[in-house]
């Protein structure tokens, strides 16, 4: 057994450790970002070998909280792959139009950053005030940040060339009210939102959807994963909703693709079969 | 230049990471491949973020081999070049397989060399070729080092010929380095192992 052979042993037997103590799977999470951010712990916890990170995993819940956190870095930022959301704006949203309420679910919406995108892009479209967004995630530090809706100031005025590239024709600093270095996103894009956690690997489906987004959460799961996530989306969108995955996500060799139609391939955005 | 006392060993990949001046330079060192190169070879090249991702349309047109910009869990073709997607690391997940994340970016970059470089080395090891050539700042140094750790060979573009040495230059600091070459010689060599590695594999299925 070589020394990486006996690493990834480590790593199963801490992510089953994990699984069987807490219930948070990541069995089927892609490996070489796992052992990437497991190793990363390593060296923040000063903790020699991944192994020993099992005993204190499972007696210590405070440990694990850390290591969770660390699991589910979420980098994201408004209006990532700001054509994607003029896509949207431009050829989904006339058919969100059509219906008398629009339900969306916002899944593994991290800090809340593209939540909040899209209700702008929704507000501006005539379409927030009958919208529910469901925006869920496994992480609970993760959603009360979304929750929270505050940012970095500096962050926030660079996203205001996304904004704008994603066919915004407002003034963006409308959205938030700068305070020192942190920018709080406006209360009135809140009201529409659900916060809540669930966890793509253990949950079940969430409701009647016209719109799922999951983007950029696929990439770190294995194709088991994916299935599970994408089979979780399809049943969770009625007939003629739409998906929208990371751009460089797809339902290409997965279980779904017959159920979906491709409406923008660049973009990764599909509509369930009538 | 030989690979002769590489001939022991039964390289399966190449990891090649690039920044400032790469577009020339992976030009350069894909060019000198032949079309019946039989291993994959994964690319790193620093890009800006947002811009559209072009640089597998202009390697192509300078490489026998095809080149595609990696999707989420590509299967990993031999003879075949993948780039990094801007604003994304390209993992190697396991040895028939691609991945991406969009983890925060490392010594400012994402895609990070080094990101690319510590998976290749996890899962081929000893089988793994990486190559760091030009650029301006330290990505690549710590990635290359964990190949060399591991036990793979490890090239650097020298310094003097890079059109930015920082790069290079600091993986040789590391000590991370078996080869400093040219881009030409870099070439021929990736040549050279590449279809020993095929006609070996060949001898093997017959």
């Amino acid at each position: 057994m070589t020394e990486a052979d006996t690493e990834n042993l480590e790593i199963d037997l801490l992510l089953e450790a994990i699984f069987q103590r807490y219930g948070h799977d990541f069995r089927r999470y892609a490996r070489a970002s796992v052992r990437r951010r497991v190793k990363h712990f390593l060296a923040v916890t000063n903790v020699p070998r991944i192994s020993d990170l099992i005993p204190r995993v499972l007696h210590e819940p405070t440990f694990f909280s850390q290591l969770l956190e660390r699991f589910s870095i979420p980098v994201t930022e408004m209006f990532r792959d700001a054509p994607a959301y003029r896509f949207v704006r431009e050829e989904v949203v006339p058919f969100l139009k059509t219906y008398p309420f629009v339900r969306v679910w916002h899944a593994g919406c991290a800090t809340g950053e593209e939540v909040y995108s899209l209700a702008i892009l929704l507000k501006e479209e005539g379409l927030y005030d009958k919208a529910t967004i469901y925006a869920t995630d496994f992480n609970d530090e993760a959603l009360a940040k979304a929750k929270e809706g505050i940012y970095a100031l500096d962050r926030v005025k660079a996203y205001t060339a996304n904004y704008q590239a994603a066919g915004g024709a407002e003034s963006f600093s409308e959205y938030y009210r700068a305070d020192c270095n942190a920018a709080a996103i406006d209360s009135s894009l809140k009201q529409r939102v659900t916060f809540a956690n669930h966890n793509l690997a253990t949950d079940s489906v969430f409701g009647e959807m016209h719109l799922v987004l999951c983007r950029n959460v696929l990439i770190y799961f294995d194709r088991d994963l994916q299935n599970r996530a994408l089979r979780l989306f399809a049943d969770s969108l009625g007939r003629g909703g739409y998906l929208w995955l990371g751009s460089k996500e797809g339902l290409q060799f997965s279980e779904v693709e017959v159920l979906f139609r491709t409406v923008s391939r660049k973009w990764r955005i599909y509509q369930k079969k009538e | 230049m030989t690979a002769g006392n590489n001939n022991t060993r039964q390289f399966r990949a190449v990891a090649m990471g690039a920044s400032a001046g790469g577009l020339n330079a992976l030009g350069v060192v894909l060019d000198c491949l032949p079309a019946e190169f039989a291993l994959p070879v994964i690319v790193a090249q620093h890009l800006h973020p947002t811009h559209g991702s072009c640089l597998a349309d202009l390697l192509c047109a300078r490489c026998a081999l095809p080149v595609r910009e990696s999707e989420d869990k590509d299967t990993i073709e031999p003879g075949t070049v993948y780039v990094a997607p801007p604003n994304y690391h390209l993992l190697v997940e396991n040895e028939e397989t691609l991945t991406l994340s969009v983890d925060g970016k490392v010594n400012y970059s994402r895609p990070s060399i080094d990101v690319l470089f510590e998976s290749a080395a996890d899962v081929w090891g000893r089988s793994v070729v990486g190559v760091l050539l030009t650029g301006a700042n330290r990505d690549g140094a710590d990635g290359l080092r964990h190949i060399r750790d591991q036990g793979g060979l490890t090239i650097a573009q020298t310094p003097a010929s890079a059109e930015q040495p920082v790069m290079p230059q600091a993986a040789i600091d590391a000590g991370a380095v078996d080869r400093a070459l040219s881009l030409d010689e870099i070439g021929r060599l990736l040549a050279e192992i590449g279809s020993e590695t095929g006609r070996n594999n060949l001898r093997r299925e017959v």
